[in-house]
């Protein structure tokens, strides 16, 4: 389980990122963080990777503190940051530093063929395209069999089409061995169709406003009535975190709070 | 695939409407050139390098020819070329270039090693880079032929001080160029090795070196060229063989042709080992996405 614990960022200049957010996330549990823009959702995402240190409180995965990059916890970012210089395999397998080069090989040929890339193995990064490369990225962090996996806006530089053919194709992925996801997004419907429970922040400082479990099963109809609904409500709870007039409510209370309707 | 059929129907119309384009047509035609060089440029294009100098030589000779000059102080081409072929016939050519050479390459590489060892550390820690900077820049503002005096007492006027020169002379752009280029490394690139939990050394050596490559070729090749710069140097203070012997030997003794030969020979040598530099290091650099790699500059 990931344990977040009043985590609070404040930048040097003063600029209060982060303001006690607390969260408890089980394993393999997929959990979208959705709020306006600086409500220190990539904050908290990277105070989770251990890339930024959190000014207070404590981020611990089953009981370990995180202060550093760990090795149970893969990042996804929203550009596919691959290394220009090496390969599409190489870069696939760029996390598997150890163990015997036969079995990296075989684990990197199973992700490429598992992101339908594997014609591509020996291209180099600049003859992906946006959607490919970003492919590459997510089997790259995947490749080293992360517990949690972290998604920073993965698909926000993407073409409406590509991005609704990597949001299946992650859940495609995540359901071979369950890693907890938690992707930040500003796209409702990305939120809906992906998570189990949808954190909604509010800004300045960021905090956490609400939650809603999308009691959805899985594959989700985006034209379904249901999802309709689910989507309404993300939106209404944005809407009032953003209005300075609603206070904040006891997010900790539990889920059953955004089932207002 | 599958999924695309869970898309609304009109985007089963966009791949039709893509293909009618006329886009299609300009992005095949580049990618075929690219496959089958032409033999213009093929053939033409390095000549097109060689037509300025050889225009310049062939119009000096014509006029030397037509007796409007007599090239006493600047002689054509044709005598230039008839002192290089007099000079390697006795064997003294190869022995000056071999001397030359010799001092070039190891000066180079003694500058080169250090360097980039030196412009890796303060690239990478900051601290190393407070504590070893400023001194580095602080000598680097030394004009480096002012060593000279101080190398010859130190090492005497043999082989060790013009190599020391010109070691010297390599080091500061390859320093300048590692540290620099390390300072401007993409940081998100950096963060996906933080991600990996490389070591220091490892995102050196997995992270860095490789994203500094494109400019660390640059340094070297700057690098070369003072080296050449710091060779003749060298020769002209003491020497008994190199090129740059001859060019004092040309000098002393009033033969411009021979001053010439040696000015061609460095030219030539120069450009030839830069463009070493450049083979050497083209299949490690395949990779880049680069203005000067469409181009085919």
């Amino acid at each position: 389980m990931l344990a977040l614990d009043r985590v609070s960022k404040t930048y040097p200049n003063g600029v209060q990122a982060l303001a006690r957010f607390s969260a408890e996330i089980r394993q393999g549990e997929i959990v979208a963080i959705i709020g306006g823009s600086g409500c220190g959702k990539s904050t908290l995402l990277r105070a989770i990777a251990g890339l930024d240190r959190a000014s207070s409180g404590t981020v611990t995965l089953d009981n370990e503190a995180i202060a550093a990059p760990h090795a149970k916890i893969g990042i996804i970012f929203q550009e596919p940051r691959l290394l220009p210089w090496l390969s599409v395999a190489d870069n696939i397998g760029f996390g598997l530093a150890d163990g015997p080069a036969t079995e990296r090989r075989e684990k990197v040929a199973r992700a490429l063929e598992r992101v339908g890339l594997a014609e591509k193995a020996q291209a180099w990064p600049r003859e992906l395209s946006g959607g490919q490369a970003q492919r590459v990225a997510i089997a790259r962090a995947l490749v080293p069999q992360p517990e949690v996996l972290l998604l920073d806006e993965p698909f926000s530089a993407l073409d409406a089409f590509t991005r609704r053919d990597l949001q299946d194709h992650l859940l495609d992925l995540w359901a071979d061995t369950r890693p907890t996801l938690i992707l930040v997004t500003h796209d409702v419907d990305e939120a809906v169709v992906l998570a189990d429970r949808v954190l909604v922040m509010r800004p300045r400082p960021g905090r956490l406003f609400d939650q809603i479990e999308i009691n959805l099963g899985r594959p989700r109809d985006r034209n379904s009535p249901l999802f309709e609904n689910f989507k309404r409500s993300v939106l209404t709870s944005l809407d009032r975190s953003l209005d300075r007039s609603v206070p904040d409510r006891d997010a900790t209370q539990g889920p059953g709070q955004a089932m207002w309707w | 695939m599958p999924r695309a059929l869970a898309i609304p129907d009109q985007t089963r119309f966009l791949p039709a409407m893509i293909s009618d384009a006329p886009v299609l047509q300009q992005t095949t035609e580049p990618a075929e050139s690219a496959a089958a060089p032409s033999w213009l440029s093929r053939y033409a294009r390095p000549l097109l390098g060689v037509l300025l100098p050889l225009i310049l030589a062939l119009g000096w000779e014509f006029l030397v020819w037509l007796g409007w000059s007599n090239g006493r102080l600047v002689p054509p081409p044709s005598r230039v070329f008839a002192t290089i072929v007099d000079l390697a016939r006795s064997g003294e050519l190869v022995r000056h270039i071999a001397a030359t050479l010799w001092r070039v390459g190891l000066g180079f590489a003694f500058g080169v090693v250090a360097g980039t060892l030196l412009g890796a550390i303060s690239g990478y820690w900051l601290l190393a880079r407070r504590l070893l900077d400023p001194t580095v820049q602080a000598l680097r503002a030394i004009p480096s032929l002012a060593w000279v005096p101080l190398f010859i007492l130190w090492l005497g006027i043999f082989e060790t001080s013009k190599i020391a020169l010109i070691a010297v002379g390599v080091f500061f752009p390859v320093y300048l160029g590692v540290m620099g280029a390390i300072l401007i490394v993409d940081r998100k690139i950096v963060e996906v090795g933080r991600t990996f939990r490389l070591s220091g050394p490892a995102m050196i050596r997995r992270i860095l070196l490789p994203a500094v490559l494109p400019a660390y070729v640059v340094s070297l090749r700057v690098g070369l060229g003072l080296g050449w710069m710091f060779v003749v140097a060298a020769e002209l203070i003491g020497a008994s063989e190199g090129l740059g012997y001859l060019l004092l030997d040309g000098q002393q003794l009033g033969k411009p042709a021979q001053i010439l030969a040696a000015i061609v020979i460095f030219a030539i040598l120069g450009k030839l080992t830069d463009w070493l530099i450049e083979i050497a290091a083209a299949p490690f650099l395949r990779w880049q996405d680069a203005f000067g790699r469409a181009t085919g500059a």
